[in-house]
């Protein structure tokens, strides 16, 4: 019999690795989503697998977790990445400059980092502008954005985690100063009913603060979307993003026979209403066209909204800072007991944040067990059905 | 940017309930707004106990799989305004158990593709004039088949006979004996030359149609009978 039963709202990214580090370490873990697995942020960002390259020169901390983490993954989830590389490309004179600190910054965060020259990088791919002065090779990748995490939760399950797509939480039961149970709608059946368990981990990204509005705790995450635009035609083989000093991201993800290119960023109120401004989609046909000018012509396949979770200020912040990159709330500092939130971070790093959680659930309920899961492979997707 | 209210007559069904029936919701919609985005603000402004499945809004998950006016679609790219009728019929897929309102149960689908064993990555056949970046072996990218169920949905054979291995699966089992990667896919050869496997198929291709990701099912199911029938011949001379 597992000793202790973990409660996890929230079937993202984040939800899975920490449903799968749980479950290894020796818990009982149920997770509930309130729709299919992997439809909140998750499923539908870039589907970079981060170097870290892209923070190398202006926050070190971000760019070493995501090489480990990038490393990592590629061992313990072989066939769910194409290995294609990533070129960042100079197209002024000022960006070629700017190369060295880049090229330096990745050697400093231990990610191998190539400056190549115009005829190597045009050589490499064909449909860059005509422009580019140099670009610089590191270990992206495009990782599958679904089927990736859907691992963690075939391993889960396969290891005797219970999954439940469908379910929504609806309201939270407390004992005294300690939550006890969730009470969630099993959405196939319109049945309400509680789930009981010694700790609850909120993992419901954008929707965090809103979950933990339920408990009544704090969670200073405001919804923060970007566009993405796919067209059809696969434009370039490896991940190309633009080589400049402002790091936001004019990128194109290739994605099977698609190219994804990204994003923008504003804020909104409800994770829920994103919107679709039709100026941004303009917007990522002429970062896009920069890079890679074909995707001027290139025939429109989709655009979309996703929503990060933006941290902000909070009223009671004694809670542990374990991280700049991503934030793990023990809600005890406003005297929650049982009630874990764990927010931000990025898809590469998901199994980096489960690790984080689980130990502070582990020390919380007083149950040393250290993380298994940086060398656990794990099993295909298509095990999750199986 | 124009808006205009759309009718949406959406399958519902949920288990231990009432029998299945379409119920009728009018909802906002642009030039942009995908009968994905219209489902989803149905279920946040009219009715939160709408499912459905969804998860990269760009046909790259295969997870949005429905009958849209009576056609296999992703509802993450079919916009609302495109389709050009006042009412749009919203159902789930066919030859699938419903699990509950537009939610099929995918079990069916994964059981005959892992019995395909397809290898998920392959090589990537960006043009060929490309050099290959130095440290990598070749450019890897993911399989075509999003694993949607869309040819599944829109086979009739498949609707008739549920013991058939369907497009889907055909068309994985052809890929590893195209590019078998260290597979053997000789007892996948026995497996498709059966009448529930390639043979089973009545060639009018509503699977190539249906399919989203240029996958054309169909012609891969002729592969493999072409390739059973020089195995034939090639057993037959001894060879
Ligand atoms: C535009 C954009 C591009 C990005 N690109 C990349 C990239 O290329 N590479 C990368 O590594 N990262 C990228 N990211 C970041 C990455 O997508 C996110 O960090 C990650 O997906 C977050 O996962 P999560 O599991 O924490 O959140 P989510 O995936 O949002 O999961 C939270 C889940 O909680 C569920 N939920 C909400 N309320 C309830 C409730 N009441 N009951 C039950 N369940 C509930 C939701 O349905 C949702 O599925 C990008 C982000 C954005 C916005
Ligand atoms: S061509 Fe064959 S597999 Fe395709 S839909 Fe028709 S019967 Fe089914
Ligand atoms: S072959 Fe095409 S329609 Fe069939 S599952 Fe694959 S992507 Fe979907
Ligand atoms: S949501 Fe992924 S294919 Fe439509």
């Amino acid at each position: 019999m597992a000793p202790f039963h973990a409660v996890i709202i929230g079937g993202g990214g984040t939800g899975a690795a920490v449903a799968h580090d749980l479950t290894l370490r020796g818990m009982k873990v149920t997770l509930v989503e309130r729709g299919e697995l992997t439809s909140g942020t998750t499923g539908r960002h870039h589907g970079l697998l981060h170097s870290g390259a892209r923070y190398a020169v202006k926050d070190k901390e971000s760019a070493v977790e995501c090489i480990d983490e990038n490393t990592i993954l590629r061992r313990i989830a072989p066939g769910s990445f194409e290995l294609n590389d990533g070129l960042f490309v100079a197209l002024t004179d000022e960006e070629a400059a700017y190369s060295h600190e880049l090229v330096e910054a990745c050697h400093e965060c231990g990610i191998p980092a190539r400056r190549l020259t115009r005829e190597e990088a045009l050589a490499r791919e064909p449909n860059l502008n005509p422009a580019v002065k140099l670009a610089v090779q590191v270990p992206d990748a495009t990782m599958d954005a679904m089927r990736m995490p859907l691992r963690f939760f075939a391993t889960a399950k396969h290891n005797g985690a219970t999954i439940k797509p469908y379910h929504e939480v609806v309201d939270f039961v407390r004992r005294g100063n300690a939550v006890s149970a969730i009470r969630v709608r099993d959405h196939t059946s319109n049945k309400e009913y509680e789930i009981g368990g010694d700790i609850f981990i909120n993992a419901g990204g954008a929707w965090s603060g809103r979950i933990g509005a339920m408990v009544g705790v704090d969670v200073p995450i405001r919804p923060s979307p970007g566009v993405m635009l796919a067209v059809y035609g696969r434009l370039c083989n490896m991940v190309v993003n633009r080589l400049h000093a402002s790091g936001d991201g004019d990128i194109i993800v290739p994605q099977r026979a698609l190219s994804v290119i990204g994003t923008s960023s504003w804020v909104v109120e409800d994770p829920d209403n994103l919107g679709l401004p039709e100026d941004h989609i303009q917007m990522m046909v002429k970062y896009g066209s920069e890079l890679v000018p074909a995707v001027r012509t290139a025939k429109f396949r989709a655009a979309w909204s996703a929503a990060r979770p933006l941290i902000g200020p909070r009223g009671a912040d004694t809670g542990r800072e374990l991280s700049r990159t991503f934030k793990c709330f023990d809600h005890i500092d406003e005297g929650v007991e049982g009630f874990v939130t764990i927010t931000g971070g990025k898809a590469t790093t998901l199994r980096g944040m489960a690790e984080t959680t689980a130990n502070v659930v582990c020390q919380k309920l007083g149950f040393p067990v250290p993380c298994p899961t940086r060398d656990y492979v794990l099993l295909p997707h298509t095990a999750y059905y199986a | 940017m124009t808006e205009r209210d759309i009718e949406f007559k959406v399958f519902r069904y949920k288990q231990g309930g009432a029998a299945p029936a379409h119920q009728t919701f009018t909802v906002r919609c642009d030039e942009n707004t995908t009968v994905l985005v219209a489902l989803q603000d149905i279920r946040r402004d009219q009715d939160g106990t709408l499912i459905l499945r969804h998860s990269c809004h760009h046909a790259s998950c295969g997870t949005c799989g429905m009958r849209i006016n009576g056609r296999e679609e992703l509802a993450c790219v079919v916009k609302v305004f495109e389709l050009g009728t006042p009412t749009v019929v919203v159902e789930p897929m066919r030859n699938m158990p419903v699990i509950s309102d537009l939610v099929v149960d995918m079990e069916p689908f994964y059981d005959r593709f892992n019995a395909a064993g397809m290898p998920f990555i392959r090589e990537s056949e960006y043009l060929e004039e490309a050099e290959v970046a130095e440290g990598l072996e070749t450019y890897m990218r993911c399989e075509n088949c999003i694993e949607c169920n869309l040819c599944v949905s829109a086979c009739p054979i498949m609707g008739t006979d549920p013991t058939y291995i369907g497009p889907a699966a055909l068309a994985a089992t052809w890929r590893v004996v195209e590019e078998p990667r260290g597979l053997d896919s000789r007892p996948l050869l026995d497996w498709v030359d059966s009448q529930n496997g390639c043979w089973r198929c009545h060639v009018a291709y509503e699977c190539n149609e249906a399919c989203p990701s240029g996958v054309l099912p169909g012609d891969k199911i002729m592969s493999l009978r072409r390739e059973l029938t020089k195995r034939k011949f090639r057993r037959l001379f001894g060879r």
